[in-house]
């Protein structure tokens, strides 16, 4: 490699690290307000399905294993999946629709798919951090004990980084693709939807019963995030292989990222 | 050695058939203060895309510093600073980390970051403003603050879009002061503007465009003396039919260059306006003078020579 090359990449390494410091700063100052986006939701839902319908009677159970369980892997899942939204997509398409700031960081001296790689990387921390949040809720709010015990650390840091990543490039496809107007419709019809038949809530395995159902979500990135963290975390509910679990998210990766790469890049440059 | 050099510059954009960039070619010395001229839709901005590699063109090539800025975008973006139209601040960011996090990106230490945005904010009489974020400043001290935020890695080429656009008078005239200041930094400088006011006052050179085509390139001085006949005079008349007499008899007088018909009357072309005014009112007696005017040569007057147009029609 010649010295010249050499600096080059030095260069792009440098501008790449300059990114991610602004992020940082940012998220840094919002952290409060981050946290809380984070928590809710999944607080509230394991609130009330795993300790106020246990005391009022309602037993749950979903293919032989206890809700609780079934809901650790999930939830967090979906704080991955909405932690990757609200960190790429929603700013993305502010400053795409509104502002144009992201034109300084377009102008650094990086190759312009570096910069929406940047994006994906952040958010994919973001989306890391708000599993890690959601964990212990999980395990210590519901009333019957989560049988949880990392099968495979290897499987489950696998899992976490993919997912996070997937996550971020499905916010890079939203952000650079929809208006700022339109993102909340892009919510109800895309967001929505695709969490809710993720494979949140019951593990894949207990769909047999709606075979259609079972085979048409193969296609949502989700389902693959909650079973990883299935084989990873809650070995005993019965999950997708771990092989063909990572094969599809890397699948989900590369799509994603290629259609949020050349969105991004159909919108900086003309 | 030119710093800018663009070469049979075409660019057309795939829903419109016309070219926005139809065939310019230009080179920018180092040092200078270069503008371009023209009204909106011209194709300046389209250029400026091109130059700092926001565009790709249709054909042509532009080289900054020697660098491509087709084949190496990256590379060639070390050597650029620029203040777009719009406003770009980081919203989120106050202004000492614009210029912080700016100077980053171009790969300075946490330690040469922190001296360039403070030296920056002092140059810039913005130390008062390091902790407000963008949108607590006003619009003429967010400019400066693009400014400032484009010059912080040392660019060699300033390129600045309209820099005028929505300012003020007397933010303008700071702006001004500003640009020039960075000329005698020995930064070039090459801005677009539709004002003949910011051209004259601030251009060592400029070029005009209009429809994509670069039309006269000089000094702003020798663009007046050599294209405009010097001196306009509009001459509003109450009877405009059948001017061609007229016409004919004011073109012969020595000391008027040509006659063009406009809507209201006549527009000449003269060299100096020594008793070339009776002389004029005498002849078009029988249409009804309702006015005449005189306008001095300035670059205004050299575009309508060059286009028949205002800059503002």
């Amino acid at each position: 490699m010649s010295n010249l090359q050499t600096a080059r990449r030095g260069s792009y390494a440098g501008a790449f690290a300059g990114l991610m410091l602004r992020d940082l700063r940012v998220l840094r100052r919002e952290l409060g307000p981050f946290i809380v986006r984070i928590i809710m939701q999944p607080l509230l839902f394991l609130f009330v399905f795993t300790y106020v319908l246990p005391h009022i009677g309602q037993a749950n159970t979903i293919g032989g294993a206890d809700f609780a369980t079934v809901l650790l892997p999930g939830l967090m899942a979906v704080a991955i999946m909405f932690s990757g939204i609200s960190a790429v997509a929603l700013p993305l398409s502010q400053e795409f629709g509104i502002t144009r700031e992201i034109d300084d960081r377009v102008m650094s001296p990086l190759p312009v798919p570096f910069v929406a790689i940047e994006k994906v990387c952040f958010s994919a921390l973001q989306s890391t951090l708000a599993a890690l949040l959601v964990m212990p809720l999980a395990i210590y709010i519901p009333t019957n004990p989560v049988h949880v015990h990392v099968a495979s650390w290897p499987m489950l840091a696998a899992t976490l980084l993919l997912s996070s990543l997937v996550a971020g490039a499905l916010g890079l496809t939203i952000g650079a693709n929809v208006k700022p107007q339109q993102i909340g419709l892009v919510f109800s019809i895309v967001v929505v939807p695709i969490t809710f038949l993720g494979c949140v809530y019951y593990p894949w395995a207990a769909l047999t019963r709606v075979r259609w159902l079972q085979l048409a979500v193969l296609v949502n990135p989700i389902v693959y995030m909650s079973e990883g963290l299935r084989a990873a975390l809650t070995p005993n509910v019965p999950h997708m292989y771990s092989g063909v679990i990572l094969l599809a998210l890397l699948i989900s990766l590369l799509v994603l990222g290629w259609i949020g790469i050349r969105g991004f890049l159909r919108r900086v440059i003309s | 050695m030119p710093i800018v050099e663009i070469a049979g510059l075409t660019k057309v954009y795939d829903q419109q058939k016309v070219a926005a960039v139809d065939g310019i070619d230009l080179t920018v010395e180092r040092g200078e203060l270069f503008g371009l001229l023209g009204p909106n839709g011209a194709g300046k901005t389209t250029t400026i895309g091109i130059c700092t590699t926001r565009i790709l063109p249709t054909s042509g090539r532009v080289t900054i510093a020697g660098v491509d800025v087709v084949a190496q975008p990256a590379q060639a973006r070390r050597n650029i600073g620029v203040v777009p139209q719009y406003n770009t601040l980081d919203r989120s960011l106050t202004i000492f980390e614009n210029l912080y996090f700016h100077c980053r990106y171009f790969g300075f230490s946490n330690a040469e970051s922190r001296e360039r945005a403070g030296a920056l904010l002092k140059q810039f009489l913005l130390h008062e403003r390091a902790k407000s974020y963008p949108s607590q400043l006003s619009g003429g001290l967010q400019q400066r603050v693009q400014i400032a935020r484009a010059i912080a890695h040392r660019p060699a080429v300033l390129f600045l879009d309209e820099p005028s656009a929505g300012l003020d008078p007397q933010s303008r005239i700071a702006m001004w002061d500003a640009v020039r200041r960075l000329r005698e930094e020995g930064i070039t400088v090459v801005l677009t503007t539709h004002y003949m006011e910011e051209a004259d006052a601030l251009c060592d050179r400029l070029v005009i465009i209009d429809h994509g085509k670069a039309l006269a390139l000089d000094t702003p001085d020798r663009l007046k003396t050599t294209l405009g006949a010097s001196t306009v005079v509009e001459l509003d008349l109450r009877h405009c039919e059948n001017l061609a007499p007229l016409s004919e008899k004011l073109g012969a007088i020595p000391q008027i260059a040509s006659v063009e018909t406009t809507a209201s009357g006549l527009r000449l072309f003269a060299h100096g306006t020594d008793g070339l005014l009776p002389e004029i009112v005498r002849a078009a007696q029988d249409y009804g003078v309702r006015d005449l005017s005189i306008d001095e040569p300035t670059l205004e007057t050299v575009f309508i020579r060059l286009t028949g147009r205002d800059l503002r029609e």
